[in-house]
């Protein structure tokens, strides 16, 4: 328990068996959170689209991702004759790799990561990008066209974004070395504490420079994840399933399991970039304790507020006896997040003192875990919420906008940035 | 070096009807910049079972060639073994989406061959639903087509408010898609008590949800710059295909059979028909949109006064017609459907043609699509507005 007082990460420090903890609680989680990713996009886009989406398994469909997950476990897996085995079966190992192994150096606090490298950012924007690699190997090893038109619309469409993702990367980056010590950094934890000690987000920066990088970014994370409007290599209408095709069961799942992490990867580099990171909203304006408590019931509060909403579901659900168990299963998830809120709500008031004590060090991991979290879901609502409004584009105009529009925007922010940066200092 | 050549091909379609020479003895096999796949009749977005061979140059479409067929049932073939009567409800299962003006095509077509005239009444209760029934056709195709695109909510929203329309259907007559709601002769059915009421609240329902529709497409980048341009097809060339319907319309062509050669009560009401400019989808998509306000306006004159009196002519029990034939079209929410029926003088007909437009827009994919790219096949597929079951009868 030495390590637990410690303000470093877990890599820094040199500590194994934390990072190890630290490493299951991030694979975990993220892991839960896709599965809740998917029943809430489920949720969400019927909600669009005037219909109910799962409702039979569990009350309101919760444990909709639960029986999916069991069903593609169980389901035979089928390799093509064709096909080539061994790419067949390595190619969705190396997209989720790719996605998962860019949570080490993800900052959910100062000290609530994996590891904090002084090449961070470059660190994720590599490894990220490898998971191309994975779509690339399914597509050829299916030996199929779809999937090899697929595979090849999706490596071109990562290669043409990473660009324009990267100079935008850089122009954040660029803001870093106006600190006082006049040196920025890629280290994801301290581009947050540049903006901590400038007092801005850079989404704020120079405005509207830092917001046109931040879209461009938001933009080119949309592609690089393949996701609506933006999802070519899947593109359901015309490729039937894109690059997986030929996959099915637990090897598919596989690939939903990268995908899902890489859309919440890229969009904590965004909040880590732009949004602040892990820092609550005003952390230097509103310093005062009084302040800080009152932000740190924030996660009590979220956590209550959905027990309320979930009281509320038990409450409306027709009497009809068919809906007893699922009432009773409502009102029991609802009572396990009131219980969840009522525990925040005791850590935040045992440890509002800004003390060393474990309470209050439990209390600001919390905190920065949750305002990171909240943050990073947003941009998971978002993306939903392009899946439901837009149609997709086509081949050639993603391409016109990732070189043609993209590209010389963020170029050109990035000058801009470098100019005024200079200027300033 | 010798480069293999392509096998003979075990299917003779791809050998002999194609067009496209798929592969010669002076053109090698293994050509690193074409490739052929089967677009269907498995797949999402051809539309029920249509089969099209894409040869393709990376995503660019060389040439396309359709396979029909898979849904085919002999429906004209059929009619030779049924009196005229029996055949009525099989005319429904071909534009399953629009049996309302099936069944009318053909309740016209024989009534013009017995010489009788369906009353006053009857022909405005036809035009109220077959113009319900275009609405109802336009709605679906364009939660499809949008979904093609990859706008995957319209769909959900069209299919909501066509609901409504099929309600209606079956208040009138039990079915709600394949309706067989008219007889030769009139109708089968009265209205129902409060029928009118009824479609009165429809006319305020739809246009704020037409506007809702547009909302989420017409102004949509994306959607612009997926239609705009896509598919083209001068009038000229759509009319050498015998493309109608708001395919032809949307190309200038201000041709609709409702007004060129009214029938039913069309003569009695007034309306417009929209052309588009360019001839592209998303004029084709204007124009459809156009339509189904103009229907709306249509069936606003028309349900205001239907006339009193009977809804069925007098119509012989056992119907035989004269010897003769008989060519009668319909402008259905396709294009122009027409009847081609010949009479032996028996209760039978000798040969029924039908001449569907599904089959004769399909004709246009090829030229629409060439030179696009693979997406664009997709849109253009959807743009056609084509039921495989009116394809292949």
């Amino acid at each position: 328990m030495s390590y637990f007082g410690s303000q470093l990460s877990p890599g820094v420090a040199g500590n194994q068996l934390w990072a190890l903890i630290y490493i299951s609680i991030i694979f975990a989680g993220v892991s839960v959170a896709v599965m809740a990713m998917n029943w809430l996009e489920r949720k969400a886009l019927a909600h669009f689209q005037v219909r109910l989406g799962p409702m039979r398994v569990g009350p309101h469909g919760l444990l909709q991702p639960i029986a999916d997950a069991l069903k593609l476990l169980l389901k035979e897996d089928i390799i093509p004759a064709e096909a080539d085995q061994f790419v067949f079966w390595i190619a969705p190992l190396i997209g989720l790799l790719a996605s998962f192994t860019v949570y080490t150096v993800v900052p959910f606090g100062p000290s609530q990561a994996v590891s904090d490298m002084n090449i961070g950012i470059l660190f994720m924007l590599g490894v990220s990008s490898l998971g191309v690699l994975g779509i690339v190997m399914a597509g050829w090893a299916s030996n199929s066209h779809y999937p090899l038109i697929g595979a090849l619309r999706s490596s071109a469409q990562m290669v043409s974004y990473e660009v324009a993702m990267g100079l935008a990367v850089v122009s954040a980056i660029l803001m870093t070395s106006l600190n006082e010590s006049g040196t920025g950094t890629l280290s994801m934890i301290e581009i947050v504490r540049a903006q901590q000690q400038q007092g801005i987000w850079f989404i704020f920066k120079f405005f509207p420079l830092g917001l046109i990088a931040f879209v461009i970014f938001a933009i080119a994370m949309v592609a690089e994840t393949n996701r609506a409007p933006f999802d070519l290599a899947e593109a359901e209408s015309e490729l039937t399933a894109g690059f997986h095709t030929e996959y099915s069961g637990l090897r598919w799942s596989l690939f939903m399991l990268a995908e899902y992490a890489a859309m919440i990867a890229v969009s904590s580099i965004a909040v880590t970039l732009w949004l602040g990171g892990w820092m609550r909203p005003f952390p230097n304006a509103l310093s005062a304790p009084a302040w800080e408590f009152l932000f740190s019931l924030f996660p009590a509060l979220t956590f209550g507020g959905l027990a309320g909403i979930g009281f509320l579901g038990a409450a409306r659900m027709p009497s009809h006896s068919f809906f007893k168990i699922q009432r009773a299963g409502l009102a029991v998830f609802a009572a396990l997040l009131g219980l969840l809120a009522l525990l925040l709500l005791v850590i935040a008031i045992a440890g509002r003192n800004a003390d060393n004590s474990i309470a209050a060090r439990f209390r600001e991991g919390i905190d920065y875990v949750y305002w990171f979290v909240l943050k990073v879901a947003v941009f998971m609502y978002l993306f939903i919420w392009y899946r439901a409004t837009w149609p997709r584009y086509r081949f050639d105009q993603l391409m016109k906008i990732g070189w043609k529009v993209m590209l010389p925007i963020s170029l050109g922010v990035l000058i801009v940035t470098a100019i005024v940066g200079v200027i300033v200092k | 070096m010798s480069v293999p050549t392509k096998p003979e091909p075990a299917n003779a379609l791809t050998n002999e009807v194609s067009n496209l020479d798929l592969a010669t003895s002076e053109k090698p096999y293994l050509d690193s910049n074409e490739l052929v796949i089967n677009m269907g009749p498995q797949h999402p977005a051809t539309h029920g079972v249509l089969r099209v061979i894409l040869k393709l140059d990376g995503e660019k479409v060389l040439g396309t060639e359709c396979v029909i067929g898979y849904l085919h049932r002999g429906v004209e073939k059929i009619a030779e073994n049924r009196t005229y009567t029996m055949f009525n409800p099989y005319v429904d299962r071909m534009d399953y989406v629009a049996a309302v003006s099936n069944g009318l095509g053909y309740c016209e077509a024989v009534e013009k061959l017995l010489n009788v005239e369906a009353p006053p009444r009857a022909k405005y209760i036809r035009v109220i639903l077959t113009e319900l029934n275009r609405i109802a056709s336009h709605q679906l195709w364009l939660g499809t087509h949008a979904l093609d695109i990859g706008a995957m909510t319209p769909l959900f929203y069209t299919f909501r408010d066509r609901e409504e329309i099929l309600k209606i259907f079956e208040k009138y007559c039990g079915a709600r898609l394949t309706t067989h709601a008219f007889r030769i002769g009139g109708c089968q059915y009265e209205t129902y008590a409060g029928f009118e009421k009824e479609v009165e609240n429809y006319l305020a329902f739809l246009p704020p949800k037409i506007d809702e529709y547009e909302a989420l497409l017409t102004g949509n980048r994306i959607w612009l710059e997926r239609t705009k341009n896509v598919g083209v097809i001068s009038a000229a060339d759509a009319i050498a295909l015998g493309v109608t319907g708001p395919v032809l319309r949307a190309s200038g062509v201000k041709w609709d059979l409702r007004k060129a050669q009214p029938y039913a009560a069309y003569s009695d009401f007034d309306f417009e028909i929209p052309t588009g400019k360019n001839g592209d989808t998303f004029d084709r998509y204007m124009v459809r949109m156009v339509e189904m306000r103009q229907s709306l306006r249509i069936i606003e004159q028309a349900v205001g006064r239907i006339p009193e009196g009977p809804i069925m002519a007098k119509v012989p029990k056992v119907i035989k017609p004269a010897v003769g034939e008989i060519y009668h079209s319909i402008e259905a929410p396709k294009g122009e459907l027409g009847y081609f029926i010949v009479s032996d003088g028996s209760t039978q007909p000798y040969r029924v043609r039908v001449r569907p437009p599904s089959f004769v827009n399909l004709q246009a994919l090829d030229i629409m699509v060439r030179g696009m790219l693979v997406a664009d096949v997709v849109a253009v597929i959807g743009t056609l507005d084509i039921v495989l079951g009116e394809v292949d009868r």
